[in-house]
């Protein structure tokens, strides 16, 4: 009783104790199944260390890729007025209730060979499918919607009062931008960073789909865990752990260094929406 | 405070442990209700075995195991045979780990080999089909392949399953032969998904099984090739030892293994002998 009235009936934390246990437990099961006597020259084996490699690279990659397409998109959709806007978001935030392997489908037929756009491609040199481009792609197309969405529910609880004041001192819309708006929501940005991040790492169906399953080019950690498991279980297992171990270091990070203020300052709870916010603080998610 | 926490935790571990058991139960219970059924005519003294049963088949035996199963019904009344497509190495690890099955068909010996060895089936395996490696290219074959020998041409994208599955394995075990050595783009996990990568014109060519191309129609054409001997893969069938229904069972796999079954796989392009 350190904060007077919690508010929170006992018989929800026995509730929500049975939604951690959920989480955790099947995550203790991978833990309780790995061969540690063997589990570093597992993990380290040439193939996992390609495969880890290739994962934090293209994640990389496909991280930079959803701040530059999905920061603009973010802006739009939390401070445009136009029509088609909430259409415009449905579909934004789409990939994030697809199904990834109709995810890849769908990228095959933009970006494959006989695709949308892959024919110009190809008459241009340019071969994506069974590329790491492929990858890269893949992670993108289901990683932005996460980016896309903390960053709406960031713009949306700071509100645009600091832009207004700054537009009426003179500032240009792109030094409003860069000055003012940018700055204020870079936790949130942040957030939504890392959890591009993370979903990155973990992208398999589209990419299998997609991009192939090549060592070294294709072929990322969840897509080498999939095919050690056919026939070396422990394998499996202990990169399942290794993976693991990444993001909850990459989540673990987000929410302990900027994470931390964007949870209290922006987009994760915009609780308190500030006076003079002209839009009501919604969370694009629930919605 | 300190009483109640304990006791909120608890609950907690209480309701958790009631949620599993409800989870767990449910499968299990359902076989149980199906087998139940079959046990109860064979103790009215009835000649043919009733019930539900369960057969998990190798992938690559979906379109021919559909069809075997609705004669199987047919031939017996008040049966239904639930079926349940994956791959062989999934399958066997599913059964490993209690999955109710009653009959399994698997693509390799190899996998059935480590059910057998962990003393999980009824009786030893009977081999029933063979299948062989085809080279799949799309319809208007891009690449002009032709031979075996024509995948390794620089240039021609060619898709290949990964040494860890049997399709893979049979592929390796061709270069071997011939000694011609590929550069595949992509090393997928099932058969199916280099025949997705040959369909969607993705790849000039993909190293897939006779009975796949057979499968996909015109929507790839299929090229033989005399090495495709050297790597023939045989697929056995069995009856799982934890099946409750094994009257049901052995009567399904004498259908897979006798006559009907050898019509049916024979048209699908398997070698049944």
């Amino acid at each position: 009783m350190r904060h007077g009235y919690q508010g929170i009936p006992r018989w929800i934390y026995v509730l929500a104790a049975a939604g951690a246990v959920f989480v955790l437990l099947p995550l203790a099961a991978v833990v309780a199944k790995v061969n540690w006597p063997q589990f570093l020259p597992l993990v380290t084996s040439e193939s996992s260390l390609t495969a880890l490699g290739l994962s934090l690279r293209t994640a990389a990659a496909s991280t930079a890729l959803c701040i530059v397409l999905g920061v603009p998109l973010a802006l739009v959709l939390a401070r445009g007025q136009f029509r088609g806007q909430r259409l415009l978001r449905s579909f934004v935030l789409l990939p994030l209730v697809l199904p990834p392997v109709v995810g890849g489908i769908a990228l095959l037929y933009t970006f494959g060979r006989q695709g949308l756009l892959g024919r110009s491609l190809e008459l241009a040199g340019i071969q994506i499918a069974f590329s790491t481009t492929a990858v890269v792609l893949a992670q993108t197309f289901v990683a932005l919607p996460f980016l896309v969405v903390s960053l709406e529910g960031a713009l949306r609880s700071a509100g645009s009062r600091y832009e207004a004041v700054a537009a009426t001192l003179g500032a240009r819309p792109t030094t409003v931008l860069r000055r003012v708006t940018l700055p204020l929501v870079l936790p949130g940005l942040a957030s939504g960073a890392v959890l591009s991040f993370a979903r990155s790492l973990g992208e398999f169906g589209a990419t299998l789909t997609f991009a192939g399953s090549l060592q070294g080019v294709t072929r990322t950690l969840p897509l080498e865990i999939y095919l050690q498991r056919e026939t070396d279980a422990d394998a499996a297992v202990a990169l399942s752990l290794l993976l693991v171990a990444v993001a909850v270091a990459v989540v673990g990070l987000s929410y302990r260094g900027p994470g931390a203020a964007a949870a209290r300052g922006s987009g994760a709870a915009p609780r308190t929406p500030r006076a003079g916010s002209a839009e009501p603080a919604l969370e694009p998610v629930a919605r | 405070m300190k009483l109640p926490r304990r006791l909120t935790a608890l609950i907690a571990a209480a309701t958790v442990s009631i949620v599993l058991a409800a989870c767990a139960g449910a499968p299990g219970s359902g076989a149980g209700a199906a087998s139940g059924t079959g046990g109860s005519t064979s103790g009215a003294g009835e000649a043919k075995p009733t019930g539900t049963l369960t057969v998990f088949a190798a992938a690559s035996l979906k379109a021919t195991f559909t069809k075997l199963a609705a004669e199987f019904e047919a031939a017996n009344p008040g049966t239904k045979v639930a079926l349940s497509f994956a791959g062989s190495s999934d399958l066997v690890t599913q059964i490993s780990q209690g999955a109710p099955a009653d009959v399994i068909a698997s693509a390799d010996t190899k996998n059935m080999a480590k059910l057998a060895d962990a003393g999980l089936l009824d009786g030893p395996a009977r081999n029933f089909a063979t299948n062989v490696l085809a080279i799949a290219v799309p319809p208007a074959n891009p690449a002009s392949i032709a031979s075996f020998a024509d995948l390794a041409r620089p240039g021609v994208r060619v898709v290949v399953c990964a040494g860890q599955v049997p399709c893979g394995a049979a592929a390796a075990a061709v270069e071997k032969s011939t000694g011609v050595t590929l550069k595949p783009v992509s090393e997928e996990s099932s058969v199916t998904d280099v025949l997705g990568k040959v369909t969607s014109g993705e790849a000039d060519a993909g190293l897939v099984y006779v009975t796949d191309v057979k499968t996909a129609g015109d929507k790839v054409k299929g090229i033989p090739f005399a090495e495709a001997g050297q790597a023939v893969n045989t697929y056995p069938i069995a009856t799982v030892g934890a099946s409750k229904n094994k009257d049901l069972a052995a009567a399904f796999v004498a259908l897979v293994t006798g006559a009907a079954g050898k019509k049916v796989l024979g048209d699908a392009g398997f070698g049944t002998k």
